[in-house]
């Protein structure tokens, strides 16, 4: 009976080599690796993978509802001759540009102005807040209205006070247009600027402004060599956000004006969604929108080296 | 109740028809009986799936209803209807097509069944059924649904768009009547701006309006993007003739046209800025339906779009054609229905709920009661039969559908009307855009 129970025992648990395998299960280096697996899962599932998809339809005829054939760069070199998209990229910049700068200069100074000390602050900070919190298709369609070729509110004041004799083509001249969706850009984008912008700002030590004072600092020395200094790192993480929003906006400028008049407010996005979308060509639209990811890399880079490097984190004379 | 025979279901029919409206109960009498006697019998426990475009008028989506309901009763099929915007119907059923699930029936816009031919069923034998039961079908409805001899789908009704008016300004501008020919169109405009009662027509990116609109010239013309081979012909004469007209219109328009959306002239008309543009009837259904905007009803009268120098009617209405996929397993349940919406019983209702919205494409319904219930409904009754396909005098199909969708034509126009480019410009862009969907 002994014997048998032994040898079965035996046969069950051969001894062997631990194999690669057993050892990944248990080595601690690798446990970094086992809890990091969902998460990569997760992140390959919803943006490395769609993102390749899209690379690839650009390189393929693909319209909606039928994958297309592997057409190599022939969406690209038309897309190089086509003067609409250049208009996109170029409305595109200009867009990013001009509303990110001005973002950045008021949302600077309402967050230098709500860092005083001044009565109801708590309230006044969260009003900053509103334009933030509706959503966008909302703030969109009023100020497609307040826009409107024949209700604009503006319009009907300018005209009452005996101003202007006919309505403002606000969405109706390219110039107005492009300023109109730039201003309605600005209006939703400052707080975002703002409001992290006074975050930043409440981490500068009071000490240092003491000191400066005793220095004899003006108020002007004390924002050039104090806060500016001290406020770069954060200044680089939300003008990159906010480069990266406005470059890929989309709803304000569809609720607004489709991209008219006549294509001048076409933006990449929204070519690219009539393109893909509306008129069913799913690879020019792929190749349209893969074709910001230039722009959009250059831009994280811009920030990703500029905090690497410790006179952006320290102050400039920190080398 | 069940051993009807023939004669007395006819007789039945008639004497109800005569009395009104079929509703509740007589409907579902005259659906039984329809479902006895029709060529196509709906398989047991069939079970369908439809599409449809998401409605404008209530009544419209009421008299639908109803008539979804009766075919349940009356069928035993089991039906499940929804709806989507205009705008998500084509990729819903073009990914229907490929994947082979999602709907049988779909009712959509322009060209659809054009866009999968080989994925759906033939319906020769229910458009010859209703094609000889009621007076035939009109050109361009046929030429939207047909690929040589074959019915790809059966093009329910057309929705109209037309010259919608204030009688008192164009009679102010000089005109007792609606002009009927281009120089006169663009007098009216000049007269009509002059007396500052502008007219306005949208030059932005509004689907249904500025193609309409737009196309309306090009074609009046005699330009056309692609000619019967599907060759690209826009570079032409015709087309610059067609430019510098709209040009000439345009200037006399109220202003802000370049951004204008579908919704834009509705909303200027009703407010009292505008007075002559062109639509869909929804413009003076809706101030019919204001109390507080009785005097302007009454001053709003339609007309027909005016006769280009070609000298034939040049319009661009939009068809809504259904289709049935291969793929449905009650082929008989879906062609039963589709002929059953179109039967003089349902459809007459169908069209009254609809207020005008809807168009008939089969001749007999000329003289349904829709068209005389108002006399200004009367001229959006002709809109099956005077428009052309909505690629002009090419193939129907995806290519000319991805033309319209992605603004090629009324880009041109907007350029050159707003002086962005000259005819040249305006022009080389678009060729270029057509040759590469027309490659």
């Amino acid at each position: 009976m002994a014997d048998i129970a032994l040898d079965s025992r035996a046969a069950r648990r051969p001894v062997r080599d631990a194999s690669a395998w057993d050892r990944l299960k248990v080595n601690r280096d690798w446990l970094a690796v086992w809890f990091m697996l969902p998460a990569m899962a997760f992140l390959i599932l919803f943006l490395a993978y769609p993102l390749g998809l899209g690379i690839w339809i650009s390189f393929t005829d693909a319209k909606i509802g039928r994958p297309g054939e592997y057409i190599g760069f022939e969406n690209y070199e038309w897309l190089w001759e086509d003067s609409i998209f250049w208009l996109s990229v170029f409305n595109t910049l200009l867009y990013t540009f001009v509303a990110s700068a001005i973002k950045f200069a008021v949302g600077l100074y309402l967050a230098l102005l709500l860092n005083e000390n001044m009565p109801f602050k708590a309230i006044l900070r969260a009003l900053v807040l509103i334009p933030f919190i509706v959503p966008t298709v909302l703030s969109a369609l009023a100020f497609w209205w307040i826009f409107d070729a024949q209700f604009s509110i503006i319009s009907w004041s300018l005209r009452h006070l005996d101003l202007i004799t006919e309505n403002i083509n606000f969405l109706g001249d390219v110039n107005w247009a492009r300023g109109c969706v730039i201003f309605a850009n600005i209006w939703r984008g400052v707080p975002f600027v703002a409001i992290t912008l006074l975050a930043g700002l409440q981490t500068v030590q009071p000490s240092l402004y003491e000191a400066a004072t005793i220095d004899g600092a003006t108020k002007w020395q004390m924002f050039r060599h104090i806060t500016y200094p001290l406020l770069t790192p954060i200044i680089a993480v939300v003008m990159t956000f906010s480069v990266l929003f406005t470059f890929t906006d989309f709803q304000l400028i569809w609720a607004m004006t489709r991209g008219g008049p006549v294509n001048a407010t076409h933006l990449m996005a929204t070519l690219s969604y009539q393109r893909a979308i509306i008129a069913g060509q799913l690879g020019e639209g792929a190749a349209i929108s893969s074709a910001m990811i230039p722009f959009l890399l250059a831009a994280i880079m811009v920030s990703w080296f500029g905090l690497q490097r410790r006179k952006w984190q320290h102050g400039e004379a920190n080398d | 109740m069940n051993d009807l025979t023939r004669r007395s279901i006819i007789q039945g029919g008639t004497a109800l028809t005569a009395a009104g409206a079929l509703t509740g109960p007589a409907l579902l009498d005259f659906a039984k009986a329809w479902a006895q006697s029709s060529p196509w019998k709906a398989e047991k426990g069939a079970k369908l799936t439809v599409m449809r475009w998401k409605r404008f008028v209530p009544a419209e989506d009421d008299a639908f209803n109803a008539m979804v309901a009766a075919f349940k009763a009356a069928t035993g099929t089991d039906m499940n209807v929804f709806s989507e915007s205009f705008e998500d119907v084509q990729p819903k059923a073009s990914v229907a097509a490929n994947t082979g699930q999602g709907m049988d029936l779909a009712w959509g816009l322009h060209t659809l069944p054009q866009l999968f031919p080989t994925k759906v069923i033939e319906l020769n034998d229910v458009a010859d059924y209703l094609g000889k039961k009621y007076g035939g079908w009109t050109a361009a409805a046929e030429a939207t649904c047909k690929q040589g001899n074959k019915w790809l789908g059966i093009p329910v009704a057309t929705i109209g768009g037309y010259m919608t008016y204030r009688k008192s300004a164009v009679d102010k501008a000089g005109f007792s009547k609606f002009p009927t020919d281009f120089p006169g169109f663009l007098e009216m405009c000049k007269g009509m701006k002059k007396n500052n009662t502008p007219a306005g027509f949208a030059l932005g990116h509004a689907s249904g309006d500025a193609n309409a609109w737009l196309h309306w010239i090009l074609w009046g013309h005699g330009g056309y993007t692609v000619d019967k081979d599907d060759k690209v012909i826009i570079n032409s004469p015709e087309t610059v003739k067609a430019l510098e007209y709209a040009k000439a219109c345009s200037d006399n328009f109220i202003s802000g046209v370049a951004s204008w959306n579908d919704s834009s002239n509705n909303k200027a008309f009703l407010a009292g800025d505008l007075y002559c543009t062109s639509n869909g009837i929804s413009i003076y259904i809706a101030a019919k339906d204001d109390p507080a905007k009785k005097d302007m009803a009454e001053d709003i009268y339609h007309a027909l779009w005016p006769v280009g120098p070609v000298g034939h009617p040049t319009e661009l209405q939009l068809c809504v054609p259904i289709l049935a996929f291969k793929f449905t397993k009650y082929p008989n349940a879906a062609k039963a229905f589709i002929a059953f919406m179109l039967e003089k019983e349902n459809f007459d209702k169908w069209l009254s709920g609809a207020r005008g919205y809807l168009t008939h494409t089969l001749k007999a319904y000329d003289k349904s009661p829709i068209w005389t219930a108002d006399p200004k409904n009367e001229v959006f009754s002709h809109a099956s039969e005077r428009a052309l396909p909505a690629s002009g005098i090419g193939h129907p199909g995806e290519k000319a559908a991805t033309a319209i969708a992605d603004f090629l034509v009324v880009d041109m126009f907007a350029n050159y009307c707003t002086g962005r480019e000259d005819a040249k410009g305006a022009i080389s862009i678009t060729e270029r855009q057509l040759k590469r969907i027309y490659r």
